[in-house]
């Protein structure tokens, strides 16, 4: 099952997700990206049900692209994360709900890094860290061990390996 | 008052009623929260087949079986999988062959139309949206149709993009659709390289197919394979597959006849 996950620090919010878009038992994409940019600072993730994710998701990065076009500015993390959550949960008691799961992760000049977890029920939460699929329940009692706010990036080794 | 003509004329009302309960359950199983009335099948829709479609060096290959199968019987063995848009587009399906025609039909005269409209031809990429947006209203309703879109882009070269009804879009460099594409993926994976020439990447597409056809029940007949590239998509002959199945019984018996001699 697709996995994500986010895991916040003082100055940074680091995101990662699989790269496989299956469909059953086969794989037909093993270099899918499952990442949405909704802003210059703001970073959408969605796994979910095959259709939903990627029209749910283009429907969010299209409307805050708007809000800057209307506005002059862009929408700040925390108002991105509500706006979607907004949206998820008018369709989730109409005829086609969305069956999607997102982390939004996004920097606020003002407030710092955030990182929003949402699933298709849209419930919100912001979280130091967090995971969606079947690997959330693996990764998350490491994190529970291991986190500590103040954790440093270590740019040098995301770039050797180079991020997917 | 089917109900009460069996009551009438039968003494054994017991199991009739229980025929009732049957038709009731089994027509619930249809029922769908989009549809007021529910229609009972007559028959079990056509789905099985293999396509598939790669892009290598020399443009696009699409190759796609021939067989209409509706549950266990073979409703038609020589369909045409493989659909020619424009002379630019060619569109594998599987599926539901009926909705399979019609959308290929309506995508037909929407690219038409943006043609006709916008004075230029529509991006493989854009047509893949269009048809992905125009499925969306069907989504959770028992319309099921996934095409392959196998075309070449003016501005970007080959492009192969698989659409389908539950609304995945993914573009991407080989794709096999259907029944059998477990098969033909293991044959593709297999073979595929970028460096192929025209007639390698042809023969390894009938190979793919026709390894399908040998396991899936529900692909089988004959094959299609078109070749697209930046002049056009042209069609092979259609060639049936018993051939190529006595070819290979030839070749494992000229095998064992020369390891029995090399024994």
């Amino acid at each position: 099952m697709e996995y994500l996950i986010g895991i916040q620090g003082q100055d940074f919010v680091l995101v990662a997700a699989d790269n496989v878009a299956a469909s059953s038992i086969i794989q037909m994409k093993h270099d899918y990206d499952k990442m949405f940019k909704l802003s210059e600072k703001i970073l959408l993730l969605c796994v979910g049900e095959a259709g939903d994710t990627v029209q749910f998701a283009e429907y969010i990065q299209k409307n805050v692209q708007l809000y800057k076009m209307r506005n002059g500015y862009e929408l700040s993390p925390a108002a991105a994360a509500n706006f979607t959550r907004k949206n998820l949960a008018d369709y989730l008691r109409s005829r086609t709900p969305y069956h999607v799961n997102l982390l939004l992760a996004g920097y606020d000049d003002s407030d710092g890094p955030g990182l929003y977890y949402m699933d298709y029920l849209s419930s919100l939460a912001k979280a130091p860290f967090a995971a969606h699929g079947y690997g959330a329940f693996l990764t998350l009692s490491i994190l529970d061990r291991y986190y500590r706010p103040e954790m440093k990036l270590n740019l040098k080794k995301i770039t050797k390996t180079g991020p997917k | 008052i089917y109900l009460l003509k069996m009551n009438k004329y039968n003494t054994h009302t017991h199991t009739h009623i229980y025929m009732i309960y049957d038709y009731i359950s089994n027509s619930a199983s249809f029922c769908l929260p989009n549809h007021s009335t529910t229609v009972r099948r007559p028959f079990p829709l056509s789905h099985g087949t293999t396509t598939l479609g790669f892009i290598f060096q020399g443009g696009v290959i699409a190759a796609a079986d021939t067989r209409a199968s509706a549950g266990g019987l073979v409703a038609c063995p020589a369909v045409h999988k493989i659909t020619p848009i424009h002379s630019h587009l060619v569109v594998t399906s599987s599926g539901s062959g009926a909705d399979c025609m019609l959308w290929e039909r309506i995508l037909t005269r929407e690219i038409r139309l943006y043609q006709l409209r916008h004075r230029r031809r529509l991006s493989i990429r854009g047509t893949a949206k269009l048809l992905s947006f125009m499925l969306h209203p069907f989504k959770g309703t028992e319309v099921c149709v996934a095409l392959t879109l196998c075309g070449w882009d003016k501005e970007s070269g080959p492009k192969l993009i698989y659409v389908c009804s539950d609304g995945a879009r993914l573009q991407g460099d080989i794709f096999s659709v259907g029944s059998g594409s477990p098969y033909a993926y293991g044959v593709l994976d297999g073979g595929l390289k970028w460096s192929l020439s025209k007639d390698e990447a042809i023969s390894l597409a009938r190979e793919a197919v026709f390894r399908a056809t040998h396991r899936d029940a529900y692909s089988g007949n004959n094959v299609d394979l078109f070749h697209i590239t930046a002049q056009g998509w042209s069609q092979r002959k259609r060639e049936d597959l018993k051939e190529e199945y006595y070819r290979d019984m030839e070749k494992r018996s000229k095998d064992r006849r020369g390891k029995i001699k090399r024994e």
